[in-house]
C-alpha cells in the first residue's frame, strides 16, 4: 500500500496531489511540466514536498513535521528517463550495485531469473555504451528490481524506443508486474501506452489531478 | 665533465609530491563540497580559492611570511610551542607549492564534479548507497579524468614554483635549493652550464608529462563520457 499526498510550490504553479494505491500499475499522464517527474522524485526522496505525507506500507517516507527518510533507506526501484546506467561499470556490475552484501546469496537465483525473463544474460560483460536502447531499458529495469524494491517508479520508460521494441517492452513490464506484485508507477505522455499498461490512469495538469480512470471503467466505455 | 649535485632534483620531486598529495586531498574534498551546494558567499569563496593564480608570486610569498614568519601569526605560535621554524626550511617550500598549486587542483576538480550527471548519483542513492559509497563508486571514478588533469597540473606547478618559495624558504644549498632555485642562482653566479643542465631536465620532464596526460586521456576518455 502506498499513500501519497504532496503539496509543493513549483516555479509556475502549486502542486497538490493525493492518491492511494496497492500492488497495481498506476500511470501518470500529462503534458511536460505538469509535475509527473516531481511526484516520482518526491516518492524516491530526491526532492521533498513542502508539506504532505508519503507512506509505503508501514514506512513513513515523508511527513510534514518529521525529517524525511533518506532516499537510500526507502527501498525504491527507480527507472530514470534515459536509464542513468553507470557508464564505467559493466551491465553485471550495474545490476548488482543495489544488492546488499548480506543478500548476495539469496539474490543470485532471483537475478538469474530476472535476466532470463528480460533476455539480457548475454550482455553481462558489456558496458552500457555497447548495448542498444531497448537493451539499456531492460538493464535499467533489472537493476531497479535486483535491489528488491517495495515500489517501482518508471519515468517515461519506453519513450526512447522504436515502435516494435516498445511493444515488446510493454508486454515485459506487464509480465514483470505480475511476477513482482508491488506498486508500479509509470509516467508517460503517450495515451495509448497509458491505456495498455495502466490498471489505473491519473491525468495531471499544472500539478493537479484533472481526471482518473480505472481499467474496468476503461473497458466498459469501449 | 661537469660534477653534478643531484640534490635539487630529489628535493624538487619531494616538495612537489608532498604538496600535490595535500592539494589533491584537500582540493577534491573542498571542490566536491562547494560544487554541490549553493550558499551565500559562494562566489566570493571561489574567488578567494583562485586568487593565488593571478597574484604575483611575491605577493603570495609576502602573505606566507606574514603567516609563517618568526613573528607571523602561525610562525610565532609554532616557534613558541614546538620550537619549530618554517622559514628557510624545505617545509616552507612545500607550503609555498601548496598555496600556488591549489587553485589549479580546485578548478579542475570543481569543473569535473559540476559536469557529472546528478542522476547517476541519484540512481545510486535510490539503490541504497550511502553518500560515501556514491562518492567512491560513482563520483570519483567518473570525475577521474578531470581530477587527474588537476593532479598533473598541480604537480607540474609545484615543481616549477619559484617566487613564493624564494620568499618563504630562501636559497640554502642542500636544504631549500629546488631546481628553479638552482637555475636562478647558477645564472647569477655565472655557471651557465649548470643552469642549462637543470633547464633541460625540467623542460624534458614537463614535456613528457603533458604528452603522457594527453595520450592517457585520449585513450580513456571514451569510457567515461559515453553512456
Amino acid at each position: 500500500m502506498l499513500h501519497v499526498n504532496i503539496h509543493k510550490q513549483l516555479a509556475h504553479y502549486e502542486m497538490a496531489i493525493q492518491f492511494k494505491m496497492g500492488a497495481e500499475i498506476l500511470v501518470l499522464v500529462g503534458p511536460s511540466g505538469s509535475g509527473k517527474t516531481t511526484i516520482l522524485n518526491s516518492i524516491a526522496g530526491l526532492v521533498h514536498p513542502d508539506s504532505g505525507l508519503i507512506v509505503s506500507n508501514t514506512h513513513t517516507f515523508f511527513d510534514t513535521d518529521q525529517k524525511p527518510l533518506p532516499a537510500r533507506e526507502r527501498q525504491i526501484g527507480y527507472l530514470f528517463q534515459d536509464y542513468a546506467l553507470f557508464p564505467h561499470m559493466t551491465v553485471e556490475k550495474n545490476i548488482w550495485y543495489g544488492v546488499k552484501k548480506k543478500n548476495r546469496k539469496d539474490s543470485q537465483k532471483m537475478i538469474v531469473e530476472l535476466l532470463q525473463v528480460l533476455g539480457i544474460e548475454h550482455l553481462l560483460h558489456k558496458y552500457p555504451h555497447q548495448v542498444s536502447g531497448g537493451e539499456k531499458q531492460r538493464v535499467g529495469l533489472a537493476r531497479a528490481l535486483a535491489a528488491r524494491p517495495s515500489v517501482l517508479l518508471l519515468d517515461e520508460p519506453l519513450s526512447a524506443l522504436d515502435r516494435e521494441t516498445r511493444k515488446q517492452c510493454q508486454d515485459e513490464l506487464l509480465r514483470l508486474h505480475e511476477m513482482w506484485k508491488i506498486p508500479f508507477i509509470i509516467v508517460t505522455h503517450d495515451l495509448d501506452e497509458a491505456e495498455r499498461l495502466g490498471d489505473r490512469i491519473i491525468y495531471l495538469e499544472q500539478g493537479q489531478i484533472t481526471d482518473e480512470q480505472r481499467k474496468r471503467q476503461l473497458i466498459s466505455t469501449y | 665533465m661537469l660534477e653534478m649535485d643531484y640534490s635539487p632534483l630529489i628535493l624538487s620531486l619531494k616538495v612537489a609530491a608532498i604538496s600535490t598529495f595535500f592539494v589533491f586531498v584537500v582540493g577534491v574534498m573542498i571542490a566536491y563540497y562547494v560544487a554541490k551546494r549553493d550558499f551565500f558567499g559562494k562566489s566570493i569563496l571561489e574567488a578567494l580559492f583562485l586568487l593565488p593564480l593571478v597574484l604575483p608570486p611575491t605577493v603570495v610569498g609576502f602573505g606566507l611570511l606574514v603567516l609563517f614568519g618568526k613573528n607571523g601569526w602561525i610562525g610565532s605560535w609554532l616557534l613558541e610551542w614546538f620550537d619549530f621554524q618554517i622559514v628557510f626550511t624545505w617545509i616552507g617550500a612545500v607550503i609555498a607549492s601548496i598555496v600556488v598549486s591549489f587553485p589549479l587542483m580546485y578548478q579542475s576538480a570543481a569543473a569535473a564534479f559540476e559536469s557529472l550527471d546528478e542522476r547517476l548519483s541519484n540512481a545510486a542513492r535510490t539503490m541504497g548507497a550511502s553518500e560515501w559509497r556514491v562518492f567512491y563508486t560513482i563520483v570519483f571514478p567518473l570525475a577521474w579524468p578531470g581530477l587527474l588533469a588537476g593532479l598533473v597540473l598541480s604537480f607540474a606547478r609545484g615543481l616549477g614554483e619559484f617566487g613564493a618559495t624564494l620568499m618563504l624558504a630562501g636559497y640554502i644549498p642542500g636544504k631549500t635549493d629546488t631546481i628553479p632555485m638552482a637555475i636562478y642562482f647558477a645564472v647569477e653566479s655565472g655557471q651557465m652550464e649548470k643552469a642549462t643542465f637543470w633547464v633541460m631536465i625540467i623542460i624534458t620532464f614537463g614535456f613528457s608529462l603533458i604528452l603522457w596526460v594527453n595520450w592517457w586521456s585520449k585513450r580513456n576518455i571514451r569510457r567515461f563520457t559515453r553512456t
